[in-house]
């Protein structure tokens, strides 16, 4: 029972880290045959055999902390003032109708190019990253906000009215449980967006953690340290991911 | 002359102004005693559901009086307790936690709260359940939830709009039984909205038949089955009767409906 259940759990794990080894092992078949140029894409061998230089020679855990803790604020930020933002627009239809074609655009505006603009605000510093992955990443959680908390059942809302609840409990505990699985679609989206941009501003101005670290790498034409980096912004990346469904199944159980 | 336990008077209810308004309420009246178990049926489009949400209190704009012990009452009140056609669990509380919320509302302590309402889930048959998310219930199941969460407010009058509507024929007469149990163990008072004649009878001791819009009231039939009742009652021969003559109430009224939408579906296509 117990191993059938194991089982069960790892499957899909074991599965997806299967699908990972084998493109692998056919993006080195592929090079080693020679369809794709190694001076192009380095052989997936090497990348892995870079792993241990990279974080022995380019201090990976300082550089990685670095990224994290730059993420981190970007995200309590967006978390914050996103979902803030999401709630006022759904309580002021009128606020709504005006901005909320704005918020969506924003979402496809290349924030990142906007670089120079936040340099001169916040100077080279942690500060312009942290800025620019914050405001990269709000459009979807402001959106996903709204979404969820405009979606919610009516007949959800007649149960708290029907038991009398007051504005402030109809909203902590009806709307605001009802509309948090939107709520965590947008802040993964968001999450997604600020480590983008976060990781390309410290590439395009050669400070902080892992885009500085891929902006060294790339200059000297380490092409496997390089891909390496790149696999250490990927961990971040489900790190951060794992923690926000976590989060979400903590605060929002279902069964 | 005594005071009726719930008194509806002279309700009138409109929708939209001037020459477009609808009328979907016109001058409904009636009393219901306490203890006792009415239910109003009508066709779709009669206007039922807003006369539930009149009486609860959630549609405050109306012309009209609702009473409860003599006292008028507009707006939600606790002497009401509503559960609704749609599904109304909460998805991301367990069956005690949906059950208690009222509690929890009231400001009761989680053990107290948790005590109480474990009364209510052993009442409609949810025993063993009580840490299970709705997701993890039937379509019956999680009415019974959204039951039990309403009967643990303690309220006067229970108020039901078509609770049973999505559920199979055989699921809806089990679930009678567990109503009419409840009833029989708490003597609740209780106001049932239905299109459902099995399901008027079966339960009720009077039932008020609604016109098609605007939704009258024409005709009460007082049903004089023995109770305690269960679902093997629909057997009965009296039991046909009175199906039987609430249909033959009914049967115009709903044909005035489907030719309405026929002519209301022409128009849109047209």
């Amino acid at each position: 029972m117990i191993a059938r259940r194991f089982a069960a759990h790892a499957a899909a794990p074991a599965l997806g880290a299967g699908t990972l080894v084998i493109l692998a092992v056919l993006v080195e078949g592929l090079i080693r045959a020679g369809v794709v140029n190694r001076f192009v894409v380095p052989l997936p061998s090497q990348v892995l055999a870079a792993i241990p230089r990279v974080v022995a020679e380019e201090s990976i855990a300082h550089r990685f902390w670095q990224t994290t803790q730059e993420a981190l604020w970007a995200s309590v930020l967006l978390v914050v003032v996103g979902v803030a933002l999401g709630m006022l627009l759904y309580r002021f239809r009128m606020l709504r109708r005006a901005c909320e074609t704005w918020v969506a655009a924003l979402a496809s505006a290349p924030i990142v190019l906007m670089y120079p603009l936040f340099l001169v605000i916040f100077g080279r510093s942690a500060a312009t990253i942290v800025a620019i992955g914050f405001v990269a990443g709000l459009p979807p959680v402001i959106l996903k906000t709204v979404e969820g908390l405009a979606g919610t059942r009516s007949v959800l809302l007649d149960v708290g009215r029907s038991l009398r609840l007051r504005h402030a409990q109809l909203f902590r505990k009806i709307l605001l449980p009802a509309a948090l699985p939107s709520i965590f679609v947008g802040i993964r989206v968001g999450l997604i967006f600020t480590l983008i941009n976060i990781v390309g501003v410290e590439y395009l101005i050669n400070f902080g953690g892992l885009g500085q670290l891929i902006n060294e790498l790339a200059e000297r034409y380490d092409l496997p340290g390089t891909y390496a980096a790149i696999g250490f912004v990927i961990l971040a990346s489900i790190l951060f991911f794992v923690v926000c469904e976590r989060t979400e199944a903590w605060l929002r159980p279902r069964g | 002359m005594p005071v009726p336990f719930l008194a509806v008077t002279d309700i009138v209810k409109r929708f939209g102004v001037d020459d477009d308004a609808l009328l979907a309420v016109d001058r409904v009246s009636f009393a219901v005693e306490q203890g006792e178990f009415v239910s109003i049926i009508g066709p779709s489009g009669c206007g039922k559901s807003t006369l539930f949400n009149i009486i609860g209190g959630l549609m405050p704009e109306f012309e009209g009086r609702v009473a409860v012990g003599g006292e008028a009452v507009r707006g939600t009140h606790p002497a009401f307790g509503m559960v609704f056609q749609e599904e109304s669990t909460f998805p991301w509380r367990t069956v005690i936690d949906n059950v208690a919320f009222p509690l929890e509302i009231a400001g009761m302590g989680r053990r107290e709260r948790h005590e109480r309402a474990r009364r209510f889930v052993t009442m409609v048959g949810l025993a063993g359940f009580e840490r299970r998310y709705p997701a993890e219930l039937s379509g019956g199941m999680r009415q019974r939830v959204a039951i039990a969460r309403t009967l643990a407010s303690e309220p006067r009058i229970l108020l039901m709009d078509e609770p049973f509507a999505a559920l199979d024929e055989q699921t809806r007469l089990l679930l009678g039984d567990r109503v009419l149990q409840i009833h029989r163990e708490l003597r609740q008072t209780t106001l049932l909205i239905t299109h459902n004649i099995t399901e008027a009878v079966q339960l009720s001791d009077r039932v008020l038949v609604m016109t098609y819009r605007p939704g009258r009231l024409k005709r009460e039939v007082a049903i004089d089955l023995p109770r305690p009742r269960t679902s093997e009652v629909v057997g009965s021969d009296a039991f046909g009767h009175y199906v039987a003559q609430i249909w033959s109430d009914l049967r115009d009224e709903a044909s005035r409906g489907i030719r309405d939408d026929e002519t209301r579906a022409l128009g849109e296509r047209r």
